[in-house]
């Protein structure tokens, strides 16, 4: 837990994160472009180690960049198949239990026109 | 024997204190006040039926020749016993059957989603039950925008994991990502669904607490919006996280989400981007007194006529029993 050189947050919340930006990018993603994409105060050293890390686990793939390594996340053969699946299984019942917290529940188009006025823009 | 109808009763005028009481706290207290009103409610309602039942039990004739009971004078002391028993006990029966079907579609829910999900690694090093759970995140390739949090299996020592297609990784920037990892991340280490979990049986249990699932939901996300904005330190990202996932999530409609008819009322995710929006919230605590009293009131009400109509069945044994020697003598 302690190998990487953390601020404050847990390895794993570090790791999360560096993952959701490199699937969040069409493009493999050097340290440099990982640590812009975050936009947060980690060091390049900190997210090397972090990817150096996820590239052991399986979890990124890497190629060479010039002088650094630059990362994809890994796409499992199943994993889009399986999450069509899971949408549709999920989503035959009307009444599906509320035991999975959904991030977003639907708008309806006075909720979108409201949220677009909270946001105070159009491009969002 | 007035007692045992009470907790039958107080839903009906609890339940929309518990709901008035919870917009007025916080997050976190609200979805406290709302899960705790519902199990204390939803106990003393399957009590009462319990006893009604119980009460009936003993004017059977084997029952009450087992427990040495005075048949005469217990149909004399209550001669509508049975029937309610009666009622009650078919009453049980259906709500036994709600309470399966409900934990049988949770179950299923869940193991839908688990069986979708890419393995997990099994590699992990087994865990100090002290040290915070490792909540890992796996991401759907699928462009349309989705995020929830799945539960662990806590008898498997299974921490949660965080579930985000590809789609909603793409519509949110960096900071809006870590706020978006940070709500889920605080639905997993709340335990969030277990309080849907209870909401949705106490929902069985009695049809007035039906009305305290929605507002704990609700409560729960800004639960996890709070705890969200807290750890990425902007109330504002963490809105634009909420709002932006929303329109992207709606932008795309896949069939798995049935389209709302449009309504007049303002939705859940508007609600909670206007509340990020606002600095941090605070109880406004005396216009809350009343309705937070009367809310204990109910709640006690309830537990005590749960024990007092306890009490009350046992004297009536007591007496019967007592009765029966007599005859007997």
């Amino acid at each position: 837990m302690s190998d990487v050189p953390s601020a404050r947050r847990p390895a794993g919340e570090l790791e999360a994160e560096v993952l959701a930006a490199l699937w969040s990018a069409r493009h493999p993603m050097t340290p440099q472009d990982v640590q812009a994409a975050l936009g947060g105060d980690l060091a390049r050293t900190t997210i090397a180690t972090i990817l150096a890390r996820l590239h052991d686990k399986g979890t990124v793939e890497r190629t060479r960049a010039g002088r650094a390594y630059a990362y994809t996340p890994t796409v499992q053969d199943t994993a889009g198949l399986a999450a069509r699946r899971m949408h549709t299984e999920l989503g035959r019942e009307a009444d599906r239990s509320t035991v999975l917290a959904r991030f977003v529940s639907d708008l309806s188009t006075e909720d979108e026109q409201l949220l677009r006025a909270l946001l105070g823009d159009g491009t969002a | 024997m007035i007692a045992v109808w009470a907790p039958l009763l107080l839903p009906f005028l609890a339940a929309p204190l518990a709901r008035r009481l919870a917009d007025a706290l916080s997050p976190r207290a609200a979805a406290w006040t709302l899960a705790g009103s519902a199990a204390v409610l939803a106990g003393g309602a399957l009590c009462s039926l319990g006893l009604l039942a119980a009460a009936g039990l003993l004017q059977l004739p084997p029952v009450a020749a087992l427990g040495h009971l005075s048949l005469p004078w217990l149909t004399a002391a209550a001669p509508s016993a049975p029937l309610a028993a009666a009622v009650a006990a078919l009453a049980l029966a259906a709500l036994t059957a709600l309470a399966v079907r409900t934990a049988r579609r949770h179950h299923h829910d869940l193991r839908t989603a688990r069986a979708a999900l890419p393995a997990e690694d099994t590699r992990r090093p087994p865990r100090h039950l002290l040290t915070p759970p490792d909540h890992r995140l796996t991401v759907l390739d699928d462009e349309r925008a989705d995020a929830f949090a799945l539960p662990g299996r806590l008898h498997r020592g299974e921490p949660g994991r965080i579930v985000v297609t590809a789609g909603m990784l793409r519509a949110l920037s960096g900071p809006e990502r870590a706020a978006l990892l940070a709500h889920e991340r605080a639905h997993l280490t709340g335990r969030h669904h277990l309080f849907l979990a209870l909401a949705e049986h106490a929902a069985d249990i009695h049809p007035a607490l039906r009305q305290l699932r929605t507002p704990l939901g609700y409560h729960l996300e800004r639960w996890a919006d709070e705890v969200a904005a807290a750890r990425v330190g902007d109330r504002t990202v963490t809105a634009r996280a909420v709002g932006r996932a929303a329109l992207a999530a709606n932008r795309a409609p896949s069939p798995a989400r049935p389209k709302l008819a449009a309504a007049a009322h303002t939705g859940p995710v508007p609600r909670r981007v206007a509340a990020l929006l606002q600095p941090r919230p605070t109880a406004t605590r005396t216009r809350l007194r009343p309705v937070a009293l009367a809310l204990a009131a109910c709640l006690a009400l309830s537990t005590a006529a749960t024990l007092e109509a306890t009490a009350d069945l046992h004297r009536t044994v007591e007496a019967a029993q007592h009765n029966d020697g007599h005859v007997e003598r």
